[in-house]
């Protein structure tokens, strides 16, 4: 009775701090411009079972999808015994599915061949991580925090699926010793081998084992969602609206500016006509901080679970220079993150003398060559090279501070139509001589 | 080795004057107007153009930047302006069809000028040449390259960008010869470093240009001869092969190019 009520306390605090918090995601997400994205609905979630669900773009590097795999789906799995353990936890009651028999032990079996797969999958990825150093999670922006994020997900799910073990082992031997409590299921297959390990411990050593894992599990298993959203492990929920909601078009397209269009529309008819009456605000061209973005670019910063693969295939990144996409994602999210935490002890109005720009360098800016390599590698559809692109499109529009270079190619494009400084006139010499 | 007279172009303004209407407009582009080595590669698509008997004709002095350096520099304004003076010319010929050499210049055309009005059905040369092969139309029976190792580099702005990767690739097919890929290619091709406006100036600084890490992967095939498809490509990896000092044993042909010396056009 008492652990039923401890358990439904526990459980709705849960809830509640998950709630509030992925709201306030939510609302951080919304900082961004209104984008309307209803179309191509089937395509969408075409696009969404082949590259979230069915993982496409993982097969790429095929030793880390493997191992993602037994993660992702060996996750999933136990998780269906999370149904189980609610129940028992809220009722009191002990394994309450057992009544359906042989094939309870079977299911069991086959979660703990899960659990195996997850194991070894966290194992290989710590040693990818933290013995081979493999250099993608240790460039610049993986600092402390990025690293230490990543194995304390990898060292909590071995533990979790750990703690199911010891469960189950403990469970299967107080069974064999006809323990009031603990219903007659069988040994299950994976834990069962490791019953030896607690033979020697009394009936009352092990259903305290037993219960110490079942609670260890449970506690763990709310603690690590709530550890969720503020870790790159988002991508959990995230990846799945992220690439549902990416873009469709070829990669080469570029989002239109209607608000040029307009602009040289009325500067050609010879009209300093002002923005609609209705006083629609033309804001910034390109974008400069966190809210000249759009929601989607947002939600792309959220979903980055800092694989590196991005960076990892940027030819700029690759021959030393300063441009990281992967960086690039971080940085906005991080800025959200901050803005976020400041509208919220200040309100709406919050402002400071900030921008994007003081985590993103110019540098880092001019050095992509939009080859679109980082949006081709991204497993979950994010699109680094639009977020660069915008502040391009701020650097030039609203600073002007294009590098010199550039700046003569622009003036060649526009008084003889070339990027170089050839007159129209000799346009058709190529096909003399 | 290269042909040198004078190729006969029609020009649109010409066509126009005696009520003519081609069905293709061929877009040479900036580079293929103007920069000495992809000059090459413009003749010799004219020359297949002629070779097949394809009714097309250019704008001549009549053409200007698409605005492609400039909107993917971040200059909206200069690249809408370029757009929407173009559309009024290409509209203003009726044109419906354009063929484009430079990578570039189809992309913009084909994903970026829509969104302006300027809506044509855009062909990329290298899908157009392929075309004309599998219908039988342009056939390459020569021994020419027999003895070749050519390796392809993918274009940004053909590959990924617009998912053309075939193509090129059956070209070279088509052409006797044998084709190696290089360690990178297709939708993991390395860019040869030119695209988003770095064409035109120096590289951010790092610890190494990356059309020197493209090219020591292309040298790394032996192949003798690295088939481009866009003039930016063309001026990286050339520059690579001189850097390298590879000039004897590896050339830089555009797969146009290869056609031509190919036929003896």
């Amino acid at each position: 009775m008492i652990s039923s009520i401890v358990f439904a306390v526990v459980l709705i605090t849960t809830i509640v701090v998950f709630t509030l918090k992925i709201r306030s995601v939510t609302r951080n997400i919304k900082l961004g411009k209104s984008l309307e994205i209803k179309d191509h609905k089937p395509q969408r979630w075409a696009l969404m079972a082949r590259v979230a669900i069915g993982q496409l773009k993982m097969t790429k590097r095929p030793i880390p999808a493997i191992l993602h795999l037994f993660v992702y789906v060996g996750f999933i799995i136990v998780n269906i015994e999370m149904l189980e353990i609610l129940i028992d936890g809220l009722t009191g009651s002990h394994r309450i599915f057992s009544f359906i028999g042989g094939s309870y032990n079977a299911f069991i079996s086959a979660f703990e061949i899960f659990g195996i797969a997850v194991m070894f999958g966290c194992l290989i990825f710590l040693i990818r991580r933290n013995v081979i150093r493999l250099k993608r999670f240790w460039s610049k922006e993986m600092t402390l925090w990025p690293r230490s994020d990543a194995n304390i997900i990898l060292i909590t799910e071995l533990f979790l699926m750990s703690a199911i073990l010891t469960m189950n082992a403990t469970d299967g031997i107080l069974q064999a010793r006809a323990h009031a409590h603990y219903p007659e299921t069988g040994s299950f297959l994976i834990s069962g081998m490791i019953q030896p390990l607690y033979a020697g411990i009394s009936d009352g050593g092990l259903v305290f084992l037993e219960r110490f894992s079942w609670w260890f599990h449970i506690v763990g298993v709310f603690a690590f969602l709530n550890y969720i959203p503020y870790s790159k492990h988002f991508h959990v929920f995230l990846a799945f609206p992220n690439v549902y909601y990416s873009k469709l078009e070829p990669k080469g397209k570029m989002t239109n500016m209607p608000s040029i269009t307009k602009e040289i529309r009325s500067m050609l008819a010879g009209t300093t006509e002002q923005p609609d009456e209705a006083g629609e605000e033309l804001g910034l061209f390109g974008a400069r901080d966190v809210k000249d973005f759009t929601w989607k670019h947002l939600m792309d910063a959220f979903t980055c679970t800092e694989c590196g693969r991005c960076t990892s295939s940027c030819p700029a990144n690759i021959t030393g220079k300063k441009l990281s996409p992967r960086k690039v994602v971080m940085d906005l999210r991080d800025r959200v993150e901050y803005l976020g935490k400041q509208i919220k002890k200040h309100g709406q109005g919050f402002t400071d003398d900030k921008s994007l720009f003081d985590r993103i360098t110019t540098e880092e800016l001019w050095a992509c060559t939009t080859c679109n390599a980082c949006t081709e590698e991204c497993p979950v559809n994010i699109d680094p090279l639009s977020i660069i692109l915008e502040m391009r499109r701020y650097l030039v529009m609203e600073k002007a501070s294009a590098p010199g270079e550039l700046n003569s190619i622009f003036s060649n494009i526009e008084n003889n139509g070339a990027p170089w400084q050839f007159s129209p006139e000799d346009r058709l010499l190529w096909a003399e001589k | 080795m290269e042909n040198k007279e004078s190729i006969k172009v029609p020009v649109m303004a010409d066509l126009a004057s005696r009520g003519e209407t081609p069905e293709y407009l061929f877009w040479v582009g900036c580079a293929g107007a103007f920069d000495d080595r992809y000059k090459k590669v413009a003749r010799a698509f004219a020359r297949v153009l002629n070779h097949l008997d394809i009714s097309y004709a250019v704008l001549g002095k009549e053409e200007s930047c698409t605005g492609d350096p400039a909107r993917r520099a971040g200059n909206e304004m200069l690249f809408q302006m370029q757009a929407l003076s173009n559309i009024s010319v290409l509209d203003g010929y009726g044109v419906k069809k354009i063929l484009t050499i430079c990578p570039h210049c189809y992309n913009i055309f084909k994903n970026d000028y829509p969104d302006l009005g300027g809506k044509y059905e855009v062909v990329n040369y290298t899908v157009f040449i392929q075309e004309q092969i599998k219908k039988g139309k342009l056939k390459i029976d020569s021994a020419k390259f027999k003895n070749s190792r050519i390796t392809y580099h993918d274009p940004c702005y053909l590959g990924r960008a617009n998912g053309i990767y075939d193509a090129p690739r059956e070209i070279l097919k088509a052409i006797p010869s044998s084709l190696i890929e290089m360690k990178r290619n297709r939708n993991s091709a390395l860019c040869c470093g030119a695209g988003g406006g770095q064409m035109f100036k120096e590289a951010e600084e790092g610890h190494k240009e990356i059309f020197i890490e493209r090219i020591e992967e292309a040298i790394e095939t032996g192949a003798d001869i690295v088939a481009t498809a866009c003039p930016f490509c063309m001026t990286m990896l050339t520059d690579g092969i001189k850097y390298k000092n590879k000039e004897e044993k590896m050339k830089n042909y555009d797969l146009a190019e290869l056609i031509v010396q190919a036929l003896d056009l």
